[in-house]
């Protein structure tokens, strides 16, 4: 048997291979859903509702459909009774779960600014949008309600009336004797948070291409999307096109950062209409479109309780979480805050854990996963609270995590998950002696002092957190709608090269060139003698897609045996030519050597495999495998952030004027992939601490629809960070990986605000809304001066 | 993205696009299109004709007037920020070009683009009302010239007829002034939550970015400098202002930084004279 020890990791795994996506993106030959162009194809523009909540009356297309190069237009009424099924929601928390039915188009009523009423179809994009601004659509203002704990509240105007409340659910998790524990504990303390609304801003915008074949009745769709595979299930329940005769093709895809994990009105419409037209329908979504219409994230009231002893060793936790879902249930919009619902113990060893998630109804656009979903919102929560307590009990930052850290592992946590391995000290003690830590607390003590109009302030954040969606069992477990495996199949051609078929969807993270890495260390072959093909269920038909962190941990661990299978093949054939035992064979890096200094390679395996003339007794032709992987476990990532803010009292700027990021994410395939993983997302989560909000009028109207008012800051307005990595290899995979997709934004937006606030202390300034703009931390300083 | 349908014309010559702007309702002079074009593409602005005098290369010049420097209104922000006469005899406004937008936005935007669209969130106006620029412009009627202070008129409202194009603008040597634009945004690229221009010479002259319809010349505040200094002429900065309340800043908060940062900008000026 090939076992994994005799399997050589480490021969280009663990390298910085450059990336061989790069040639093409760097120089603009990628292929994105815009650069494609389909004989005959119409473009379809969406007409989209102005207001928030209003009840739609008439609707008149006939000025669209004469205007020119119109072929068609219809209202959400005409193509009603085209959907099978309302538009997918992946995860229904609880039995009672208000689960309202989501068409494409709306019929009834607009529920948000943005929402699709009609759609026109015409030759050119330039025709549909002129003809779109013709159609007369009679509306009704309703009262819109925007926000999750108004919308609560007795009276509240209904999102959906069928349901006679804007909950839409609640879910609960508890552990341990928690009302005990707050009784007896000495110390506790009540914090509340607002994790604002946050747009993803994917680089390139969504888009998508249905193409009919009207004579056998297939379909492809081309889509801007982290998930073909979800959304060819998805879509074929929605359109009622077989699943079968549905190919969705992800070409190359410019980020998503959970926008794109999801299955979108326009995908359905585009399906619809070329069913109903027989001609390609393109859509490409504007950027101020995508503001309105393509999922936001976060938006969440929390409020969460420590109950500790005097020497600071907290002995449980108590959250209450109230989020803002929007209109409807897009995928996994109410499923998102519960990804964290484990996780409001941070990296602390407690007794007690306790619970509530309310998910809400408003007319806005729903939210749904954005980079972290749910984890970086438990991160920030639980780190905060942390620095209160440490606060309330005059103890140092540092010391209160150290004293409660989780020190053994594999490790339960309070609220009931295994975590696979960490060494949080190890992190920690690094992460402190890269920034200094006692020098720069002198200088901080030294400003106060002297009352420098620029104050310092540092702050931690040491996440633990879990990705490497999931073990199928357990996401059945909390009705979870899909399972949580992913597919590899590894075949070595008859010349010698390998193809990699995965089933991860790759948009800007590397794939080809990571798996690549797994698959020559795990062949024996040189990164450039393999091929990773992916993005297509007609080339990769089994897939679960790319969000959560879980590309590495579960596709890359199906990669491996995929390879160790293919290898095992190969040792039988080696074994048939050279006369021996397949036991007694020599394996390294590609060649099979027998005790007599006979040698095979795996190519010349290969070639034998697929000639055929003289396998062993029994053996299929071919060199190939496919795996199916189901992860034991999550994956746990953890790692120590932390920030440097320089605050100018007079204005309320706030400069991130250093930041040290130390992770453990288990075995590293390519440290400068990762490296800039953990750049991206550390910008990302900075970005919610200081800069990114969506915000609303009271009408509902997004008042920050465009990069002008909506502050995606840019790599002027950030540090260079300082980044290292300790590493304990995950012992439920064999490559040892946990995944880093996310832990940057993760753990860097409380890093960055317990700094802000700790650069407060002096004026006793405690809590700052998220983003700490100058003018809140400048309000917040008259507010304390007074 | 997609502007509303319009049509297009190239002037060959000035005059040849004051004619073209004469021959249809509702045209709209093009320069860099860094103000016009996103307007457009949001269909926010609907002109039914562009025309384009983007390709005058004779408008794009600095040349030394005397105790003055020409700039044609056609020079890009880059033209300014790298220009060596501006370097030497008026800073602020090589300085002030490369704080405008982003190098893309600074590459293609010019001068007169940017004081003829009269967006008072806009850097180089507010210079140009500190310095007591002379706009240079030419319309049917012929030439003339308008005081900067003069020029502003309302938000994206200006002493432009709708046939007048912005010819070149003329600013003031400084000699020994010194000199400041001190600029607060959030991200490199924006427009200023608030700025401040001063020029100092024994007495000062400061103008404000965003405090109101057009660039504010902040007259309070120079008289109680002359009387006090930086920090009396700071306490009252915001006097005669009508900040707006946006996403960015309320006015409150703009009033604020209007006075510290106006401190900043005299305390900076006098130290360059």
């Amino acid at each position: 048997m090939a076992t994994i020890t005799e399997v050589e990791i480490g021969r280009v795994v663990g390298t910085s291979v450059k990336r061989k996506e790069d040639l093409k993106l760097l120089t603009g030959r990628a292929q994105y859903v815009d650069d494609i162009q389909v004989p005959g194809m119409l473009w379809m523009e969406v007409v989209r509702s102005p207001y928030a909540h209003a009840r739609i009356g008439a609707i008149d297309l006939s000025a669209a459909t004469k205007a020119p190069g119109v072929i068609a237009a219809f209202s959400g009424a005409d193509l009603a009774d085209d959907w099978q099924a309302s538009l997918p929601t992946a995860w229904v928390p609880t039995e009672d779960t208000n689960h309202p039915n989501h068409r494409p188009l709306a019929v009834d009523k607009s529920r948000f600014v943005g929402e699709g009423i009609a759609v026109v179809v015409a030759e050119t994009r330039e025709q549909a949008k002129d003809a779109a601004e013709l159609v007369a659509v009679d509306y009704e203002p309703l009262k819109p309600v925007v926000d999750a704990q108004r919308a609560l509240e007795e009276g509240a105007p209904l999102v959906h009336e069928e349901f006679g409340t804007n909950r839409c659910y609640t879910w609960k998790l508890s552990a341990g004797e928690v009302d005990r524990l707050f009784a007896e504990a000495p110390v506790t303390v009540t914090e509340r948070y607002r994790q604002q609304r946050l747009i993803p801003n994917a680089l390139e915008p969504r888009g998508c291409i249905a193409q009919p074949s009207p004579a056998t009745g297939e379909f492809t769709l081309v889509s801007s999307t982290q998930v073909p595979h979800v959304a060819r299930t998805t879509l074929a329940l929605v359109t009622g096109i077989p699943e079968a005769r549905l190919r969705v093709v992800a070409p190359d895809v410019g980020g998503g950062f959970g926008s794109k994990l999801n299955v979108y009105a326009e995908e359905a419409l585009v399906l619809d209409l070329a069913r109903r037209l027989g001609r390609p329908i393109k859509w490409i979504e504007e950027r101020s479109e995508g503001y309105l219409a393509t999922i936001h994230g976060r938006d969440m009231a929390q409020e969460i309780e420590l109950a500790a002893t005097e020497e600071g060793r907290i002995t449980a936790v108590r959250a209450r979480l109230t989020v803002n879902m929007g209109a409807w249930l897009q995928l996994v919009t109410a499923g998102t805050p519960l990804l964290g619902a484990w996780l409001y113990c941070g990296a602390y060893d407690l007794e007690g854990y306790e619970l509530e998630c309310t998910g809400v109804f408003t007319t806005t656009m729903s939210t749904d996963a954005y980079r972290g979903a749910g984890r970086p919102e438990a991160t920030y929560a639980i780190e905060r609270a942390v620095d209160a307590l440490a606060r309330k009990l005059g103890m140092d930052r540092v010391e209160i995590r150290r004293l409660n850290f989780l020190s053994e592992f594999p490790a339960t946590i309070v609220s009931g998950l295994q975590v696979d391995s960490g060494d949080f000290e190890a992190h920690l003690n690094r992460a402190l002696e890269m920034l200094d830590y006692e020098a720069l607390r002198r200088e901080q003590s030294s400003r106060r002092e002297r009352g420098d109009p620029r104050q310092l302030g540092i702050g931690f954040s040491t996440y633990l957190e879990m990705c490497g969606l999931a073990p199928s069992r357990i996401l059945g477990a909390i009705r979870y709608g899909a399972g949580g495996w992913d597919a590899a199949q590894v075949r070595i051609m008859p010349t010698g090269t390998a193809q990699v078929i995965i089933g991860t969807s790759p948009h800007g993270q590397g794939h080809v060139t990571t798996f690549s890495q797994i698959a020559a260390d795990g062949l024996g072959l040189a990164v450039e003698e393999v091929e990773v093909l992916h993005g297509d269920t007609a080339v990769a038909p089994l897939g679960m897609d790319t969000y959560g962190s879980r590309s590495l941990a579960v596709g890359g661990v199906a990669v491996w045996h995929a390879c160790e299978r293919v290898v095992e093949k190969a040792r039988q054939i080696a074994a048939h030519k050279l006369g021996a035992a397949a036991g007694d064979l020599e394996y390294e890096a590609g060649t099979f050597t027998a005790s007599d200094g006979g040698t095979v390679t795996v190519k010349e395996a290969a070639f034998a495999a697929w000639t055929a003339h003289d396998l062993p007794e029994g053996m299929e032709p071919g060199l190939e495998s496919t795996c199916v992987y189901d992860p034991p476990n999550f994956s746990w990532p953890s790692g120590t952030h932390i920030a440097v803010v320089e605050v100018d009292t007079e204005t309320g700027a706030v400069d991130l004027a250093r930041y040290v990021a130390v992770d453990d994410v288990g075995r590293v395939i390519n440290p400068e992939i990762v490296e800039g993983q953990v750049q991206g997302g550390i910008a990302q989560g900075a970005a919610q601490a200081l800069w990114e909000e969506a915000v609303h009028d009271e009408d509902g109207n997004l008042l920050t629809g465009s990069m002008v008012s909506y502050l995606v800051p840019s790599a002027v307005e950030l540090p260079s960070f300082e980044i290292d990595r300790t590493e304990t290899p995950s012992p439920t995979n064999p490559l040892g990986v946990k995944g880093v997709g996310e832990t940057g934004t993760i753990a860097s937006t409380a890093a960055v605000m317990n700094a802000v606030i700790d650069a407060l202390e002096p004026f006793g300034i405690t809590e700052i809304d998220m983003p700490a703009s100058p003018e809140r931390v400048w309000r917040a300083i008259q507010e304390a001066k007074r | 993205m997609i502007p509303a349908p319009f049509d297009y014309e190239v002037a060959g010559s000035v005059e040849e696009a004051v004619e073209l702007l004469g021959a249809r309702e509702d045209a709209k002079l093009l320069a860099g299109g860094h103000s016009l074009l996103p307007l457009m593409k949001l269909r926010f602005a609907r002109p039914a004709v562009l025309v384009d005098i983007g390709r005058l290369e004779e408008l794009r010049y600095v040349r030394d007037a005397g105790d003055r420097l020409a700039i044609g209104a056609l020079s890009r922000h880059r033209d300014l920020q790298t220009d060596p006469l501006l370097q030497e005899h008026c800073p602020i406004v090589s300085y002030t070009a490369g704080l405008v937008g982003d190098p893309q936005v600074r590459h293609r935007g010019t001068i007169g683009g940017s004081v003829a669209h009269g967006d008072p969130a806009s850097d180089l106006p507010t210079v140009l009302v500190t310095l007591d620029a002379e706009l240079v412009v030419r319309g049917p009627g012929g030439e003339r010239t308008v005081p900067a202070g003069e020029f502003f008129r309302g938000v994206f409202e200006t002493a432009l007829g709708p046939q007048d194009v912005l010819a070149e603008i003329r600013v003031p040597k400084l000699g020994e002034s010194g000199w400041s634009y001190v600029k607060f945004n959030r991200r490199a690229q924006d427009w200023a939550t608030v700025a401040v221009a001063a020029v100092v010479n024994g007495g000062a002259r400061i103008a404000l970015t965003s405090m109101g319809p057009t660039p504010v010349r902040a007259r309070t505040a120079e008289e109680a400098f002359a009387a006090g200094g930086a920090e009396a002429a700071a306490a009252v900065a915001d006097e005669g202002s009508d900040p707006p309340s946006d996403t960015a800043a309320t006015a409150d908060y703009r009033r604020h930084l209007a006075r510290v940062l106006t401190r900043r900008a005299i305390e900076e000026a006098v130290s360059r004279r």
